[in-house]
């Protein structure tokens, strides 16, 4: 295959898939965990502000989502085909909490009464608990692999989908989205808003530390085959290592109240933790639990070279633009929150 | 039931729903853009206020397209893996295209669309309103290529035989100007932009007759209705050049369209008409020889009929297809007569009078999204039973690993949300059209807007 600076194509596309769901869970992150709280401010108005901080980010943010389903069916179709199959029950539900979620912050606003308001905030706090847990659980089944035959199909029960390492993994996401939703609504607060986020944030953090512990030794013991490419090349152990040190950077900013750089560091702990899988996993993709033979990887699942010639150079000329623009609304939206005639 | 009919009907609800919404959108957004910028020149309120209103309508179309087509793009994977492997290659590349070029224009723009009006400068909002309505007129471009390449397929090579196959890009220009792409792709804008219009008239001929926001309402009626007229009459053209396609590539299809079955005879075409499977008959009124002549401009062309392709390569629903098709043929017709009546009285000067046209025009709104749905449905149906043309079969194209109950169970789930949702539109879209297009102190000064808005919020 074709290489550009040394790498495969493959091998680029695989790294655009990748800073695409990188970014997909660093912006839907802070959302989703900020959808997490919902139910845990109490008043009407905190209620409103939390919405709004969001409000006009959250489907951009959502996009990255889109085109990254997109760039997995352009790049790696047989990815793409065998995962959403497989995963079949989970990402239907995933579908359908997306729906609920959208749903909810476009109607909870167009009506005052209370039942009203009340069944759409509930309906956006489990929706973005479920979806920010629901990544993880499938983020966990693709660490654990999948019986995948030599026809690329899987051939288990998707009840195999629920495992405790997966939950764990769930979790584990949950509670980093909340942090890092915690963190951004601070940002956008003031008042005792802006110190019930603070609370809850330091919360956020000591349980995501925890869990995030327990799920780092629990794959050093029972799936070792995860550490091997740390273990034969030293160098890489840089990159958990600089993920572990920015974990830590997170409390020590948020005590000195410095909370757009803590906000900084919680998106580059996911990018870190991203990039740990994705050195866990290259070249593979989808690991075979039959065989390792059967595996999907970056180079038999890939689409044609061609296609993938095209696609990087509309990569290049779409990744700025987009950067261009989600710049261009955060930085009109740039501040604390205040609610006008447009709020939700 | 088997998973092929399943996944079928799971496919046809979920994109007959989401295309509810993506007409209106694409339709709304030239009426806001139309309505700013007129704003912008004259410095207008009253387009500012239209626009302002537009905009809400919008954000409730917009809403629910965007969380209904998430699925749709999710389903190929879910629903239709060996389809997905198969066509990964070229499909796939117009998806993420549509990602990176258009979703993204269309959802970073959104937010300043939505909340900026008091935020930043009306020129820089015009910017937003413009990028949003082009992002969705680039999301129909990118979808309608990748649809019209599974009609007729071109700029590809086949590699691999049985379960490896699949189609590999060779020329990427080939592929998206695909003999069917242009045809199709204009008439799916000019059916978009008919539906914004349409519902714009509506809402606002409902207003004259009931005697609110008269001079704001006439002034966006004119608007809209100039819409209609040139895209009604564009529509009539670019359908027959989707016809002309039709014939030359999908011969199947063509004579499903007109219950056509002798094998190589005079083709009719009918006006109405009800197909007789069984004994391959179409009773109804005809124009003898009228697609023989349309196809070949002469009335005694020969036309390869149903029976001239096998039993398994050709679409079996032919009355359902030549139901969907004479409808929408019908109604593209009749958007023509109403907007043609609404100019001449315009010309008149009393299309504000005339009572019956505007009722005309108030319940005129569904014939668009009607149209738009029997299209599909014609055209969807007809290229059956192939998924892509002439490659790969609609029953070849499903997930091995995915089973009957697992689809059933989405159905139903996908059916009650639906359901649900399109209740919560109704009710919303009717709200906001209640309130109509003032801001809310102003509101509180019309004695029968605070009855109609009491009425609604109690
Ligand atoms: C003619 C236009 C058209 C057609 C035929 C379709 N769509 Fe659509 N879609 C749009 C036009 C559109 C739009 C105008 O861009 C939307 C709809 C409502 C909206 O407001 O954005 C949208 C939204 C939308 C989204 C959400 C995008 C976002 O987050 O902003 C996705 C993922 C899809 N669509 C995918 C599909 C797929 C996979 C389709 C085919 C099976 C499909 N759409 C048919
Ligand atoms: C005026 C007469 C019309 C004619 C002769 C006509 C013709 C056609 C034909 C032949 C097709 C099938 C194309 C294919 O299978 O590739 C089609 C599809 C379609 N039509 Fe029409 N049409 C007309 C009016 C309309 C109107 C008024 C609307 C909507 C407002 C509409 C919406 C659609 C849609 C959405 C499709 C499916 C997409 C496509 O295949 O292009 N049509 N039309
Ligand atoms: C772009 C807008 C689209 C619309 C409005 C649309 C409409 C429809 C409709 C109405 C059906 C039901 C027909 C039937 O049950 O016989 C259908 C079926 C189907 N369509 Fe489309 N379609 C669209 C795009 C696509 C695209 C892009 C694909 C690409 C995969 C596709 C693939 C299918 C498949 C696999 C089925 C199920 C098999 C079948 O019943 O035909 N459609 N579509």
């Amino acid at each position: 295959m074709e290489t550009f600076l040394g790498l495969e194509y493959s091998t680029w596309w695989f790294l655009v898939v990748g800073g695409v769901f990188s970014g997909y869970a660093i912006l839907d992150g802070f959302d989703l965990g900020a959808g997490a709280w919902h139910l845990f401010l109490k008043k009407e108005k905190s209620r409103r502000i939390a919405l709004n901080a969001i409000g006009p980010v959250w489907d951009g943010n959502e996009v990255w989502l889109v085109i990254g389903g997109g760039a997995l069916f352009a790049g790696f179709p047989d990815v793409y085909a065998t995962v959403f199959s497989a995963m079949y029950i989970p990402f239907i539900l995933f579908l359908v909490m997306l729906i609920f979620r959208a749903v909810s912050i476009e109607f909870r606003s167009k009506e005052n009464m209370n039942w009203w308001r009340k069944s759409w905030d509930r309906a956006y706090s489990f929706s973005s608990i479920l979806l920010a847990f629901l990544l993880g659980v499938v983020l966990g089944n693709i660490l654990l692999g999948m019986p995948i035959g030599a026809d690329k199909e899987f051939s288990g029960s998707w009840l195999s989908f629920i495992n405790p390492y997966a939950i764990l993994v769930g979790f584990c996401s949950l509670t980093l989205f909340m942090m890092h939703g915690a963190i951004y609504l601070i940002m956008k607060t003031e008042g005792r808003l802006y110190q019930k986020m603070a609370i809850l944030a330091r919360r956020a953090i000591i349980a995501f530390i925890v869990i995030f512990a327990i799920t780092t030794i629990y794959t050093l013991i029972y799936l070792p085959h995860l550490s091997d490419k740390f273990k034969s090349n030293q160098w890489l152990f840089i990159v958990p290592l600089l993920a572990m040190l920015s974990i830590a950077n997170i409390p020590r900013l948020v005590t000195k109240r410095k909370y757009v750089q803590s906000f900084v560091f919680s998106a580059l702990t996911i990018a870190l933790l991203l990039i740990v899988v994705a050195i866990e996993l290259y070249p593979v993709m989808i690991i075979s639990t039959i065989d390792p033979a059967y595996s999907l990887t970056v180079q038999n699942a890939s689409s044609s070279e061609k296609s993938l010639e095209i696609m990087l150079i509309f990569a290049a000329i779409g990744v700025p633009l987009v950067a261009i623009y989600t710049t261009f609304v955060f930085w009109t939206f740039r501040g604390k929150v205040t609610l006008d005639d447009h709020s939700y | 039931m088997d998973v092929e009919i399943l996944s079928r009907l799971q496919f046809a609800l979920t994109i007959s729903f989401h295309y509810i919404y993506p007409p209106l959108s694409i339709g709304l957004g030239l009426i806001m853009v139309i309505m700013e910028g007129l704003y912008l020149r004259t410095g207008d309120k009253q387009y500012e206020d239209l626009a302002r209103f537009w905009t809400r309508i919008f954000a409730v179309t917009f809403g629910i397209g965007v969380a209904t087509g998430i699925v749709m793009e999710f389903e190929f994977g879910t629903n239709w893996a060996t389809y997905s492997r198969y066509v990964g290659d070229i499909f796939g590349s117009a998806l993420a295209a549509e990602g990176i070029f258009a979703f993204a224009l269309e959802s970073g723009f959104l937010g300043v669309l939505l909340f900026g009006w008091d935020r930043v400068k009306p020129a820089v909002h015009f910017i937003a309103t413009v990028g949003v309505w082009l992002g969705s007129m680039f999301s129909a471009i990118w979808i309608v290529v990748a649809n019209s390449w599974q009609q007729t397929p071109a700029g590809y090579h086949i590699v691999g035989t049985g379960m490896e196959a699949r189609a590999e890009i060779t020329d990427f220009w080939a592929m998206v100007f695909n003999p069917s792409s242009v045809e199709r792709l204009s008439h799916v804008w000019l059916g978009s932009f008919l539906a914004g219009a349409f519902l714009v008239m509506s809402v606002h001929a409902w207003y004259l007759l009931h005697g609110r926001f008269g001079d704001i309402s006439k002034k966006a009626f004119r608007i809209a209705l100039l819409v209609a007229v040139v895209s009604s009459l564009a529509q009539l053209f670019a359908g027959h050049k989707s016809a002309e396609v039709v014939a030359e590539h999908q011969p199947a299809k063509l004579a499903a369209l007109e219950g056509h079955y002798d094998s190589l005879g005079v083709a009719d075409m009918y006006l109405i008409g009800w197909v007789d499977k069984e004994n391959k008959k179409v009773t109804g009124i005809r124009i003898p020889g009228g697609l023989s002549f349309l196809t070949g401009f002469d009335f005694k062309t020969r036309v390869k009929g149903l029976d001239y392709f096998g039993e398994e390569d050709r679409p079996s629903a032919v009355n359902a297809i030549f139901q969907f098709y004479h409808i929408m043929v019908a109604i593209g017709m009749a958007l023509i007569a109403i907007s043609l009546a609404g100019l001449y009285y315009w010309w008149r000067g009393t299309l504000f009078e005339k009572r019956w046209l505007l009722w005309g025009f108030v319940g005129a709104v569904l014939l668009p999204q009607i149209a738009n749905q029997a299209g599909w449905f014609a055209a969807e149906m007809g290229r059956q039973p192939w998924v892509v043309y002439g490659h790969l079969r609609t029953s070849d194209a499903l997930s091995k690993s995915v089973t009957a109950n697992h689809v059933l169970f989405s159905i139903i789930l996908f059916t009650i949300i639906y359901i649900f949702l399109f209740t919560l539109f109704v009710y919303m879209m009717n709200k906001k059209i209640q309130h109509g297009p003032v801001s809310g102190e102003l509101m509180d000064d019309r004695p029968r807007q605070k009855d109609m808005t009491k009425k609604i919020t109690d």
